[in-house]
C-alpha cells in the first residue's frame, strides 16, 4: 500500500501575455519560491523536483530539466521532466506524488510552466507531422468538430458555450493571479467576438499565457511539520488511448470515463456531483464544460449543458458543484502548466486558502486535465482529511 | 534491494538511418518481441512508460504516435518522459515501490536521422547564452577530453583501448551498429575530427527502439520466468554551467551508485559512455576496479539510439545477468552535455 502524500505548498505566479521581465529560470523559480515560502520551506529542504511542460517547440528549447536543474536548485538531486501533452501538468503533479508514496522521498517540488510569448504555440502545435495530413488550425481547429457533434447529439442551445465563456471569467475576477480580467464581460461581448472555429467564438477560447505553477508535496511526517493545513491526496489517476481509431468515441472519450472512475474508486467517491465540492476542470474550449460534465459523471450523458444553463457550475450563482472557480484554462492558459494550476487550484480549496473563490467547507475536490486529441488523461482528487 | 524483476528486454537493430520507417515501425516490433519473450500480453501489464524527444523528428508530440503502437484500446495507463527511456523506467520504479502498479512496459526511440544530431542536441543548452552560440554535443564533449588529457587523467591511448574494447565487444552483439575490430596503430594513425576527439571517440548517430519488462519478482516466479533484479536505482543531475563543473569527474553518477546500492562485488558496469574519454572518466568516479568488464554489448560507441540508450544499458546489462554472464552488474544511463545528468541501476542475477 502506498504512503500517503499531501500537498503542503502551492506557488503561482501573476499569469499574463508575455512575462518580459524573467527568463524562462525566472519564471519557474518565482513559481517554486513561492511554493517554498508557502510551506515555510528551505531549498535544502527539497528531495527531489519533477518538471513538466507540454512540447519543446513551444519555447524552442530542447528538454529543459538540464538548464534549470540550476534554477530549481536541483544539483545534485534527482529531477524528472514529465510531457503527455495537454494533460501534462496533471501528470508531472502525479509523477510527483509517486516519489513521496514510494517512501523514497519525504518533500518533492513539482513545477510545470509554459513560456509561451517565447515561440507561436498555434504554429508548433501545426508542424508538420512525418506521414500525417497537415492541419494547420491549432487545437481549436481539431475540437471544434468534436463541439459541433456534440451540440447535434444534444440538442444544446447555441447560449451554452458563451455561458461558460462568461462564468469562468466572472470566476477569474476573484483571483488576482488569472490572466484575464474582464470585469464587464457578459453573454453580448462573447457573441460580438468573432467566429474562430466554428461553433467556437474568440472570447469561447483559451488566452495564450506565460505563467508557471509548483507544489511541494511532502510525506505524511513533512504534512504534519507544515505550518499550513495539507491538502492530502487521495487519488491518482491517468489514461490515455490512440488519436485515431475507426469507430473511435471522441466527443465521450473512453480513457476519460476509466480514468474518472478510477480516481473515484480511490477516492470512495460514488457520486461526483454530490461527493465532491468543487472541481477544477481542463475547460480550454467554453463547451468542454458541457461536455466532461457528462464525461466525468456529473450527470447523464446529453443533459451537462442543463447543468451549465441551470448555474450548478457557478460560484456566483451559488451552484451545487462550482467548476473552475479560479477562472480556469479559459481565463489562464501556459499550456504545460494549465494542468498543474487545476490540480493545485483543487488542493488550494481543500486546504481552504482560495481566498475570494473559495468554495466554502471544501472537503474533497476534483482536479483535471487532457492532452492530445483529447486522448490523455490525468485526475487527481484532494482532501482535507486524510481518508 | 527491491521484489522488481526484469524479465525482457528487446532491441531493434541500431542502424544509421532507418529510411522510412515511422515511429510505430521502430517500436511495435521491439514491444511485440519484449512481450512475447516474457509470455504476457499487452493486457497484462500495468503500466507504460516511454522516453522519447520531439527534436529528433522536428515535431511536436513525437510519443503520441507512440501510444498507436501500443494497441492502447481499452485506454491504458501510460506515461511519458522527454528524457531518455532509463528515466521512464525510474518513474515505473518508484510505481512499483509506490505499490501502485505490479508491472510496467518501459519502451524508448529516437530517430536521429533526419536532422543534424550534434546541432540539434545545441537546442538543449541555455537559451539565452548559449544556444544562440551553437555549440553542438561533440565541440562540448571534446573540451571535456582536452581537459581529461590536460589533467592527466586519461591517455591518447587509454582512449584508444576504450573504443578498441567497445569495437570487440560489439562483434558479439548482433544488435550494434559499429562492429569492426579495430587496432591501436589504426586509430592512432586517425586523423582528428574535433580535437582532441577522432570521430572513432564518437558514437555513431542511431536510429531504434528498445522495450523492457517489468514486474514482481513473486509473478516472475510463478511464471518460471529468468529475470534480473533491481537492487536499487537512483539518479542525479549536475550545474548546467560547464565552468561550474569540474568535467574530469562526474560527482551526479557517484552519488547516484552510492544511493542505488554500488558494492565491491559488480562484476561488468554498462557505461553510457557516447565518447571514449567519458568511459575512463566514469571508471574513474564510479571506482570501478580493473576487474569489472565494460561494455559487455559494446555501449554507446557501438551504438547510440538517442532516447533509448540509456534504456540499453539496462536492458543489456540484464540480458547479460540472464545469461548468466554475471551475477552482479552496474547499469548507467546519462543526458546532457559532457554527461550532467546520469542515472545508475545496479542489478543482480535472481
Amino acid at each position: 500500500m502506498a504512503n500517503h502524500a499531501a500537498v503542503i505548498g502551492v506557488g503561482q505566479v501573476k499569469y499574463q501575455t508575455q512575462r518580459d521581465d524573467v527568463s524562462i529560470a525566472g519564471l519557474v523559480r518565482e513559481a517554486a519560491q513561492n511554493a517554498l515560502d508557502d510551506a515555510q520551506l528551505e531549498w535544502s529542504d527539497i528531495d527531489a523536483v519533477v518538471i513538466g511542460k507540454a512540447p519543446d517547440m513551444f519555447e524552442g528549447h530542447m528538454m529543459p530539466e538540464l538548464y534549470l536543474a540550476d534554477a530549481l536548485c536541483a544539483t545534485n538531486k534527482p529531477i524528472l521532466r514529465v510531457h503527455t501533452a495537454g494533460s501534462v501538468g496533471g501528470s508531472t503533479a502525479i509523477v510527483a506524488a509517486s516519489h513521496v508514496q514510494s517512501g523514497v522521498f519525504e518533500r518533492v517540488l513539482t513545477v510545470a510552466y509554459e513560456k509561451q510569448s517565447e515561440s507561436n504555440a498555434m504554429w508548433a502545435l501545426s508542424s508538420k507531422q512525418p506521414f500525417a495530413t497537415h492541419l494547420n488550425a491549432g487545437a481549436g481547429g481539431f475540437f471544434a468538430p468534436l463541439i459541433r457533434e456534440y451540440i447535434q447529439r444534444s440538442n444544446a442551445p447555441a447560449e451554452v458555450g458563451m455561458q461558460v465563456a462568461v462564468k469562468d471569467r466572472l470566476h477569474a475576477l476573484r483571483n488576482p493571479l488569472a490572466h484575464l480580467h474582464m470585469p464587464d464581460i457578459d453573454l453580448a461581448t462573447v457573441e460580438a467576438s468573432p467566429m474562430l472555429w466554428e461553433p467556437l467564438r474568440f472570447l469561447e477560447s483559451c488566452p495564450s499565457s506565460d505563467g508557471a505553477c509548483a507544489m511541494i508535496i511532502g510525506s505524511e511526517r513533512a504534512a504534519a511539520a507544515s505550518p499550513k493545513k495539507p491538502a492530502w491526496i487521495r487519488g491518482t489517476a491517468m489514461r490515455s488511448e490512440p488519436t485515431n481509431f475507426a469507430g473511435r468515441e471522441q466527443v465521450n472519450p473512453q480513457a476519460g470515463i476509466d480514468c474518472a472512475k478510477d480516481v473515484y474508486r480511490q477516492a470512495g467517491i460514488q457520486n461526483p456531483r454530490k461527493d465532491l465540492d468543487t472541481a477544477e476542470i481542463y475547460v480550454p474550449f467554453s463547451w468542454y464544460e458541457p461536455m466532461w460534465l457528462e464525461n466525468l459523471g456529473f450527470c447523464d450523458i446529453g443533459e451537462g449543458w442543463k447543468l451549465t444553463l441551470e448555474g450548478a457550475t457557478s460560484l456566483p450563482e451559488g451552484g451545487d458543484i462550482p467548476w473552475n472557480c479560479s477562472g480556469g484554462v479559459l481565463s489562464t492558459n501556459p499550456i504545460g502548466a494549465s494542468g498543474m494550476i487545476r490540480f493545485a487550484e483543487a488542493a488550494q480549496q481543500v486546504r481552504g486558502l482560495a481566498g475570494d473563490y473559495q468554495v466554502e467547507g471544501t472537503q474533497l475536490a476534483l482536479g483535471h486535465a487532457y492532452g492530445g486529441g483529447a486522448q490523455f488523461f490525468s485526475m487527481w482528487v484532494v482532501g482535507a482529511e486524510k481518508q | 534491494m527491491t521484489d522488481i524483476a526484469i524479465v525482457s528486454y528487446a532491441q531493434a537493430p541500431m542502424v544509421r538511418d532507418a529510411g522510412c520507417a515511422n515511429e510505430v515501425e521502430l517500436i511495435m516490433p521491439v514491444i511485440n518481441e519484449a512481450l512475447q519473450a516474457c509470455g504476457l500480453a499487452r493486457t497484462d501489464i500495468d503500466f507504460v512508460c516511454s522516453g522519447s524527444a520531439d527534436y529528433l523528428q522536428g515535431a511536436p508530440f513525437a510519443f503520441v504516435a507512440g501510444v498507436d503502437a501500443l494497441g492502447a484500446f481499452p485506454p491504458i495507463k501510460e506515461s511519458h518522459v522527454e528524457m531518455d527511456a532509463a528515466w521512464a523506467l525510474y518513474e515505473c520504479y518508484l510505481k512499483m515501490l509506490a505499490g501502485d502498479i505490479d508491472s510496467a512496459l518501459i519502451y524508448g526511440f529516437g530517430k536521429s536521422s533526419p536532422g543534424n544530431l550534434p546541432e540539434v542536441l545545441s537546442l538543449q543548452l541555455d537559451p539565452y547564452y548559449l544556444q544562440p552560440l551553437c555549440p553542438d554535443s561533440v565541440s562540448l564533449a571534446a573540451l571535456q577530453a582536452r581537459a581529461m588529457l590536460d589533467a592527466g587523467r586519461c591517455t591518447r591511448e587509454q582512449m584508444n583501448e576504450v573504443v578498441i574494447n567497445s569495437r570487440r565487444q560489439a562483434q558479439k552483439n548482433p544488435r550494434a551498429q559499429l562492429r569492426k575490430p579495430v587496432s591501436q596503430e589504426q586509430l592512432q594513425a586517425e586523423v582528428d575530427w574535433i580535437a582532441p576527439l577522432k570521430k572513432s571517440d564518437c558514437c555513431p548517430i542511431s536510429d531504434g527502439a528498445s522495450a523492457l519488462v517489468i514486474c514482481r519478482e513473486s509473478q516472475a516466479r510463478e511464471m518460471g520466468l529468468p529475470y534480473a533484479r533491481v537492487v536499487g536505482m537512483d539518479h542525479r543531475i549536475e550545474s548546467h554551467m560547464l565552468g561550474f563543473r569540474d568535467l574530469t569527474d562526474s560527482p551526479s553518477a557517484r552519488n547516484a551508485a552510492k544511493s542505488a546500492g554500488l558494492h565491491n562485488n559488480i562484476e561488468a558496469a554498462e557505461l553510457h559512455a557516447p565518447f571514449s574519454h567519458q568511459e575512463i572518466l566514469l571508471r574513474q568516479s564510479l571506482g570501478l576496479s580493473e576487474n569489472v568488464d565494460i561494455n559487455p554489448s559494446g555501449g554507446a560507441l557501438a551504438g547510440n539510439v538517442m532516447m533509448a540508450a540509456g534504456l540499453d544499458r539496462i536492458g543489456s546489462m540484464a540480458a547479460a545477468i540472464l545469461r548468466g554472464d554475471y551475477k552482479f552488474g552496474l547499469a548507467h544511463a546519462t543526458s546532457g552535455p559532457c554527461l550532467q545528468q546520469n542515472l545508475v541501476t545496479i542489478l543482480e542475477a535472481a
